[in-house]
């Protein structure tokens, strides 16, 4: 949908010791798009977040960011271009409460360096009910008392309040039941109506054939090829990830709408 | 992006930490608290009327006019030293030099305003030895956060090594007097009872002030602002007790000056750790180091940061220590100072898994350990018994945490 794409990955590779977990890896994601990331365990999807959220530095290839060169150096790097990620993990504190949470290292401060905790509760409330999260009670709730779907949806919530463009999601319905599921799945969707470029990992094939636009596929490191879900099956993508199998014959051109 | 949202906020119902809507919700959130594991002060406040109780119905002194100022002058260092070791342990971390950083911090003051040739002013001299402290932090917390050595081994070097330097400085056996007047004042000086009731009405006009501006502040920001029965009720709860202590005071020398100054460092650490985001940072460095790490809080800088606090907090209290001795000796900051500074901290309830505690637990469980040891020491009891009564307590603090961390971790998720 747009000429270029806000993300675009090229040739990056990135190994720990031995272990070459990405290896010349092409990618892109699109505004108004869900590109879904998939591959076996160990295929390097997380590394490969982690390498656009500036949490490991790659070894080789280039970031762009709207067709510019980027050099991502740590999150605040990620944020400042409106790169959010949601880890799989979430990485929220327990110990700190939805709000806290919501602002952690982006606080917000009035003239006496004091925390403005009034307006960033009201904008946490406005951003929960603008993504329509009606399962939170308080936003002054302790994350370590919420259930999984809910601490999902606060991590998400968390990603997008920040005008972000791009927003990664590794595997965020994991660890969740059918209805917690079909709520983040929702959200998903919603962020990209909202033109945000949307990156999913997940291993339900199922769910990203509902939710995505785009897949690539990569294994062992690299990628196998990008499938535009319409044109694709549920086979071809297994064949893909189990076996590495590209695609026979693909135009590597624009999505069908 | 949610900008064009409406501000009203019926779908989200009132906050429970900070703005309960009726006595009632108070109550009940409080009563959810307790069940969900989260038990504040409340062993605490249990415990301390239990050594009132026991103590006071054993010697009449302890319950006096002249042994409560006693305990304010008495407990002042613990509680300044209590405060640094509060903000270490939330990180989750542990800081076993501050004993005798807290003497070198003495040893400083001391000789720097010997009246000798490179005497100095009593400013200066404190100054100094609060530098001192922040640079011992600054080294021992840089090893600790860029090297990655266990802050444990690291402070437990420095614990001996700041003992062999207080050694070498006042050398074998000896002994500096203090004849400074500035210096000896810190822990000497009572205030008149006109100034002990102003500061208390001061005291309660910044309780009351601060309270009303958060409330406009959440008003105008559109959330619930709770309910004004509950802030009256702990506004009254507050004054009552501040006039309390500033009454008996003053039945006796009156309020003390060191009293003053270590309420002034509880209101500023209490504003650092909940009102400012290094405060917040530093909760959640304890609380999720990775997490924190993500959202780009830089937690290196935030954990050599807290060494530097908590030393320069132990040189204070080093020095609120001199002077309450009129003298350093071979033995400053040494004996029970840093377990007591520590357990303080625990048996206020700042958790020692990190994320978790406040800093007036470092006021309430200096409270505890040295009413206990005062109350000991009235009734004749030796030194073993006092030990052994304070490693109960702490035992019994340990516990509770452990108990309440497992209980709050299985209503969590
Ligand atoms: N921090 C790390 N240190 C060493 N090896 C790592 C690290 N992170 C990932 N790896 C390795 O890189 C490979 C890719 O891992 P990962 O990106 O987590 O895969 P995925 O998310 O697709 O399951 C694996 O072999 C994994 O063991
Ligand atoms: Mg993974």
């Amino acid at each position: 949908m747009t000429d270029s794409p806000i993300l675009a990955l090229r040739g990056v590779s990135k190994s720990f010791g031995q272990v070459h977990a990405l290896s010349q890896v092409d990618f892109h994601a699109d505004a108004g798009e869900v590109m879904a990331l998939v591959g076996d365990n160990g295929a390097g999807k997380s590394t490969l977040i982690k390498s656009i959220a500036g949490i490991h530095p790659i070894d080789e290839g280039e970031i762009l960011f709207e067709g510019r060169p980027v050099s991502i150096g740590g999150p605040k790097d990620a944020g400042r271009l409106g790169i959010e990620v949601v880890y799989q993990d979430l990485a929220l504190c327990d110990n700190l409460d939805v709000v806290q949470n919501m602002y952690l290292g982006r606080e917000l401060r009035d003239r006496l360096w004091r925390l403005d905790e009034a307006t960033m509760e009201q904008r946490t409330r406005e951003t929960l009910r603008g993504l329509s999260v009606t399962t939170i009670r308080t936003p002054r709730q302790l994350v370590a008392g919420l259930s999984g779907g809910q601490r999902q949806s606060v991590a998400v919530a968390r990603a997008v309040m920040w005008n972000s463009r791009v927003v990664i999601l590794d595997e965020p319905t994991a660890a969740l039941g059918v209805a917690q599921t079909r709520q983040v799945l929702d959200l998903v969707r919603r962020l990209a109506e909202q033109g945000l470029a949307v990156v999913l990992i997940s291993h339900n094939l199922h769910d990203i054939f509902e939710v995505a636009d785009r897949i690539t596929v990569l294994r062992l490191g690299r990628s196998v090829g990008e499938y535009a879900v319409a044109e694709t099956t549920q086979q071809e993508i297994v064949q893909a990830i189990t076996a590495g199998i590209p695609a026979a014959a693909r135009s590597n051109g624009e999505a069908p709408v | 992006m949610s900008d064009a949202a409406p501000t009203a906020s019926d779908s989200i119902p009132a906050a429970r930490t900070d703005a309960p809507q009726s006595v009632g919700a108070a109550i009940r959130d409080f009563w959810n608290g307790l069940r969900a594991g989260d038990l504040g002060s409340l062993p605490i406040i249990f415990g301390l009327l239990v050594i009132v109780v026991i103590f006071s119905s054993k010697n009449e002194n302890f319950l006096t006019a002249g042994n409560f100022v006693n305990l304010m002058v008495q407990m002042a260092g613990v509680t300044t030293i209590a405060i640094g070791v509060v903000f270490v342990l939330l990180l989750g971390e542990i800081d076993l030099s501050v004993g005798f950083v807290s003497g070198v911090a003495g040893v400083t003051v001391a000789k720097l305003v010997l009246p000798d040739a490179n005497q100095t002013s009593a400013f200066v001299a404190i100054a100094a030895a609060l530098v001192v402290g922040a640079a011992i932090g600054l080294l021992q917390g840089t090893i600790v956060a860029k090297i990655g050595v266990p802050s444990f081994v690291v402070t437990l070097a420095g614990l001996l090594a700041w003992q062999g330097v207080v050694l070498l400085a006042i050398g074998e056996g000896g002994t500096i007097v203090i004849q400074d007047q500035r210096i000896l004042d810190i822990a000497n000086r009572f205030l008149s009872d006109r100034a002990g009731w102003l500061l208390a009405a001061l005291a309660i006009a910044l309780y009351a002030g601060t309270k009303l501006l958060g409330i406009l502040g959440r008003r105008r920001a559109g959330l619930p602002s709770g309910s004004l029965a509950v802030v009256g009720a702990k506004l009254v709860a507050f004054a009552a007790a501040i006039l309390a202590v500033v009454a008996v005071s003053n039945r006796d020398r009156g309020f003390p000056l060191v009293g003053v100054i270590v309420a002034a460092l509880l209101v500023f650490w209490t504003y650092v750790a909940k009102r400012t985001a290094f405060g917040r940072h530093v909760y959640a460095v304890g609380g999720n180091a990775e997490a924190a790490r993500r959202s780009g809080i830089n937690v290196d800088r935030v954990r050599i940061a807290v060494f530097m606090l908590c030393s320069a907090m132990a040189a204070f209290g080093g020095i609120i220590l001199a002077s309450r001795l009129f003298s350093v000796d071979t033995n400053a900051g040494g004996g029970t100072l840093l377990l007591d500074a520590i357990a303080a901290a625990v048996i206020g309830g700042t958790s020692l898994f990190g994320g978790r505690g406040e800093v007036k637990s470092a006021l309430l469980g200096a409270l505890v350990i040295v009413s206990v040891a005062n109350g000991m020491g009235l009734l004749g009891l030796s030194a073993g018994l006092q030990f052994l009564v304070t490693g109960l307590i702490l035992l019994a603090a340990v516990t509770v945490d452990s108990l309440s961390r497992k209980r709050l971790a299985a209503v969590g998720r």
